[in-house]
């Protein structure tokens, strides 16, 4: 039997080897020695040593965990930024879609760094912390690409004496938690003064956790509510501690963070979103702000404004399948009378709802809710379903 | 492993024995001696399959009894796969070839797809694992196991690793 972690789509025998001989290669993150006393099972994971999961609960149990009561995660190896300079918003706005000028100070937005062609070189967050400084968080696997972008775009701002200062936070400097799930805000309470009721999703402020200065953010990756805390590497592992005292909240790994962004319809970047897509055909369309849509001046924008308006071939849907295998990245999909129609770019089976959830790109005419498929896994055509994402409701704290 | 041993040990002994008793019985007849000590080692053969495990470098197992091969994956399969959720096997009469892919295991995190160790027809799958594929987890070597072959070659076992090769090969992934 060869076993394909879906994770990292790597055989994971040799993955072993590359942990354990190769370490020196892979980078720590601040929660290193934490993920190895709590029995983390580590694999290198973009670059870094991450925990798949923890030797007290399967994946699924902490998926569970995580959706009932309360999970951390260490997304330390996610690319932290600091933008400082009163021309940070136009620079930003020069790469990406979102309308920061909109934005009040202390906000933060889901947004996508665009090549010229509308296709999208990664998704990030970012947060106005105001109008001359700037917090991103971006993705690990993209950390390269995305400081030379950064630094090459900014560069041409500089050019013309504008004032853009990029600050990129090593792993050695700070760290990253995600603490997600129904429990998780009031567990962090305890540990804060700094009123979490009026922070809503998708709202950032510098608080003191545990006795440390960190900025909680309320967002993540999960579905669920929750927030991400950026903390000084050094004390990263005192507020996780210090969080772990609780009986809600227990340490869970990648396994989980998959499966569980995949039933709350969330893309994974290099699997469901690409620079060959656009945000259009990746049901993202929502990421081109009203007022930059007007201006028409973001990376692609042409192309995208075009998308908007005709259509585009594909899209991306969700996936539903009640029993069965999991469809996998790569299966294809079938209209009923065999023609291929599209194909998975994730899935797994949902610890949730039961049977099995994945996401993908289908032909627009084949897009609609409810739409009768079929998926190919392992040369056999197995019937699915076209479904509404999120599949898992989420529970965003949002301001009524 | 020591067991297994002890049993090779004996056999060799053994082995030594019915020689000369064969010898003897035949008296001097070399020929005859063969055959009959062919025939002796044949069902030593399998007597001692019989007490033993057989896998693959893809970490499935295959345990012998009465030229019906049982067929499981390995405790270090089973950990990397971790908890199954989903367990495909082959049906009852499929004609198999040894490497031949005919199942798949499932876990939320990973895939991964089973390769029969050895070549014969499927006499028996475990409905137990299809409903419960977790008990891959729980027992890979016993209640865990995955189907049942009428072996075509059984010769074939002496291409796959003991578990004396077996637990080598581990430590060298590692």
């Amino acid at each position: 039997m060869i076993c394909r972690n879906i994770i990292r789509s790597k055989i994971l025998a040799r993955i072993q080897v590359r942990c354990y001989s190769d370490v020196g290669s892979s980078k720590k993150t601040p929660l290193y020695n934490l993920h190895e006393k709590y029995g983390g099972k580590l694999v290198d994971f973009a670059g870094f040593l991450l925990p798949v999961q923890y030797s007290d609960m399967t994946v699924s149990a902490s998926h569970l965990f995580t959706r009932n009561s309360g999970s951390i995660f260490d997304v330390s190896h996610m690319l932290q930024t600091s933008v400082s300079g009163k021309d940070c918003i136009p620079w930003f706005e020069s790469i990406c879609p979102v309308d920061l000028q909109g934005m009040s100070d202390g906000s933060s937005s889901l947004t996508v760094f665009l090549n010229q062609k509308g296709g999208i070189i990664d998704d990030l967050i970012v947060t106005r912390v105001s109008e001359k400084q700037l917090y991103i968080v971006s993705n690990a696997g993209r950390l390269d690409v995305d400081k030379s972008h950064m630094i090459e775009t900014s560069e041409m701002y500089r050019k013309k004496n504008k004032d853009i200062s990029i600050d990129f936070f090593d792993v050695t400097q700070r760290g990253l938690i995600a603490v997600q799930g129904p429990k998780a805000v009031q567990n962090i309470q305890r540990l804060t003064d700094t009123p979490l009721e009026n922070l809503y999703f998708m709202t950032s402020r510098l608080g003191s956790v545990a006795g440390v200065d960190c900025r909680i953010t309320r967002c993540g990756y999960t579905g669920e509510d929750g927030v991400e805390i950026s903390i000084p590497a050094e004390k990263t592992e005192r507020v996780t501690e210090a969080l772990l005292l609780s009986d809600d909240i227990k340490l869970a790994g990648l396994g989980a963070r998959d499966s569980l962004r995949l039933e709350a319809g969330l893309c994974l970047y290099g699997n469901d979103i690409d620079e060959g897509v656009t945000p259009v055909e990746a049901n993202l369309t929502w990421l081109i702000a009203k007022r930059r849509r007007g201006e028409a001046n973001f990376p692609g924008a042409e192309i995208i404004l075009r998308q908007i308006k005709e259509g585009v071939t594909k899209r991306r849907v969700g996936v539903r399948m009640e029993t069965g295998a999991p469809a996998r990245k790569g299966a294809l999909l079938k209209s009923l009378n065999g023609e291929v129609i599209g194909n998975v770019t994730s899935g797994c089976p949902s610890p949730s709802l039961g049977g099995n959830v994945a996401m993908g790109y289908i032909l627009e005419q084949f897009k609609k809710v409810s739409t009768e498929i079929n998926v190919n896994i392992r040369n056999k055509d197995s019937p699915c379903k076209v479904a509404k994402m999120p599949f898992v409701p989420s529970k965003y704290y949002v301001k009524k | 492993m020591v067991i297994s041993n002890v049993v090779k040990g004996l056999c060799r002994v053994s082995q030594q024995g019915i020689v000369s008793t064969c010898r003897r019985v035949h008296n001097g007849n070399a020929k005859m001696a063969k055959v009959s000590l062919r025939f002796v080692c044949f069902f030593c053969t399998l007597f001692f399959l019989h007490f033993r495990s057989f896998y693959t470098k893809k970490h499935e197992w295959v345990k012998i009894d009465a030229g019906i091969g049982t067929i499981g994956i390995s405790k270090f399969a089973q950990e990397s796969l971790g908890e199954v959720v989903f367990a495909q096997l082959p049906d009852v009469g499929k004609n198999i070839s040894s490497g031949d892919e005919c199942g798949a295991l499932e876990s939320v995190k990973a895939a991964g797809e089973v390769y029969s160790p050895v070549s014969g027809i499927v006499t028996e799958k475990n409905s137990a694992v299809e409903s419960s594929p977790a008990l891959i987890n729980k027992s890979c070597y016993e209640d865990g196991w995955l189907f049942r072959l009428k072996l075509s070659k059984p010769e074939e076992v002496e291409q796959l690793m003991d578990q004396t090769s077996y637990d080598t090969y581990l430590k060298d992934l590692h």
